[in-house]
């Protein structure tokens, strides 16, 4: 399908982009990359009155490493934070989910903002920002405010955002500790069925499950014996809303997130 | 700042394999159908118009793209190279085209023209590539008809051909 009628604003710089943002709100969407929005677009399940370009806002494609946090601006596309060389070391987690994050083919035009701020619950980008506790920050014309990422989520393609507000940023505590990475997808970059994040904290484990429930879900796990884990691993399972769609039933989720979550808790610990 | 009325069709200039184009569009026209029924060049096909396929994968300031998730005005400017440039010349077939073609890497041929847009491309900026490098790229693209063993034999085989001269794929069609 084709999309419905818009005008187009080519940005400049971040005031006209604010300013359109404040007197547009609502009818006035962002376009970075695309790759998120123009399926949307194209489907008309999105048909906004405007869409402002931020492409060509030099300031926002810088990705920035300061006192062990990586803050990721909005233009800034999935393939230069994957080619970025520090990737690996300073945020491992993201270097192992990020190859499952569509294709070569999207993630050449993809951002990583637009990604979180479509909130797919199937997503990479949202997942790995919940497993390690990172922040969105948000700005419109009067003020800036950031987000820790469960209060960002808000539901199924739903965020906190306000609609005067621009994504500016995202940013990763970079976490050297241990971190495990699994997706279970039709077609390798397809939607994930059930992927699962884990990251080792202080005490034992975060696993964060995408793709089960409405948004990401994160559950800590203290060091426990094998059948102790397995019975928190029951429980979290069973606490998730799961739906049946026509790729998965509920229960295949919830099963891969038992067996998943073994694993990665496990690889994670050891 | 630019704004480009909705009702309106504005100006839009590319250069499309080497050769300055201009046609007009809507700020809602796809690069797809922009390229298609502005431009003429219809060696890009359109399948799904929701970035799953492939089909319509170009390559846009050296990246791949779908021209299907690009709008024309997002083009604006843009240096595009499409199935089209491939060959040197009409008659004449690039590496990795009588690479397809001697592997029977094609039955219809409507997948095609995309999966040799981002083959060009990759093993332009990865003339190492391995096996599984090329399978990870081949998961952006669905072939129907053909099945995907062929497709993978000519890429190798092609990959082989083309690795330590970069510039061949063009100049030596």
């Amino acid at each position: 399908m084709k999309p419905a009628t818009f005008d187009f604003v080519h940005a400049e710089n971040l005031d006209e982009v604010l300013d359109v943002l404040r007197r547009e709100g609502g009818d006035a969407r962002i376009i970075a990359g695309g790759q998120s929005l123009m399926p949307m677009l194209n489907m008309r399940l999105a048909k906004p009155k405007t869409l402002i370009d931020i492409m060509r806002l030099p300031d926002l494609a810088h990705i920035e490493r300061k006192g062990g946090i990586v803050t990721v601006g909005a233009g800034v596309r999935q393939a230069a934070l994957l080619a970025w060389p520090e990737l690996a070391e300073a945020l491992p987690l993201v270097a192992l989910a990020l190859p499952w994050t569509g294709h070569v083919q999207t993630r050449s035009r993809g951002t990583v903002c637009g990604s979180i701020a479509h909130a797919d619950p199937s997503a990479e980008l949202p997942l790995a920002l919940c497993a390690l506790g990172g922040e969105v920050h948000l700005r419109n014309a009067k003020k800036r405010r950031r987000l820790a990422a469960p209060d960002f989520f808000a539901g199924m393609m739903a965020t906190s955002r306000a609609d005067d507000e621009l994504i500016e940023a995202v940013s990763f505590p970079a976490d050297r500790r241990g971190c495990a990475f699994r997706e279970v997808a039709r077609r390798h970059g397809d939607f994930a069925i059930v992927a699962c994040a884990a990251v080792a904290t202080k005490d034992g484990v975060r696993l964060a499950v995408g793709g089960v429930a409405d948004m990401p879900v994160t559950r800590e796990f203290p060091q426990l014996e094998a059948s102790a884990l397995d019975d928190a691993l029951n429980a979290f399972a069973y606490d998730l809303d799961a739906r049946d769609d026509v790729h998965a039933t509920a229960r295949y989720r919830r099963d891969l997130v038992r067996m998943i979550g073994a694993d990665l808790v496990r690889e994670v610990l050891s | 700042m630019s704004r480009l009325a909705a009702d309106k069709r504005h100006s839009v200039q590319i250069t499309l394999n080497g050769k300055l184009c201009s046609g007009e569009a809507e700020p809602r026209m796809l690069l797809s159908d922009f390229l298609r029924h502005q431009i003429g060049a219809t060696g890009t096909h359109v399948g799904c118009e929701h970035g799953v396929c492939g089909a319509c994968t170009v390559e846009i300031d050296g990246r791949l793209a779908r021209a299907c998730l690009t709008l024309a005005v997002q083009a604006d400017g843009s240096s595009l190279r499409t199935v089209e440039g491939l060959a040197s010349t009409p008659s004449r077939l690039g590496i990795l085209q009588a690479a397809f073609r001697r592997h029977h890497a094609l039955q219809c041929g409507f997948c095609t023209a995309g999966i040799l847009m981002s083959l060009d491309q990759f093993l332009r900026e990865n003339p190492k590539a391995n096996e599984q490098q090329i399978r990870d790229l081949l998961t952006g693209h669905l072939c129907r008809c053909t099945g995907y063993a062929p497709i993978m034999r000519a890429a190798m085989e092609a990959a082989e051909e083309m690795a330590g001269d970069p510039a061949k794929e063009t100049s030596h069609a």
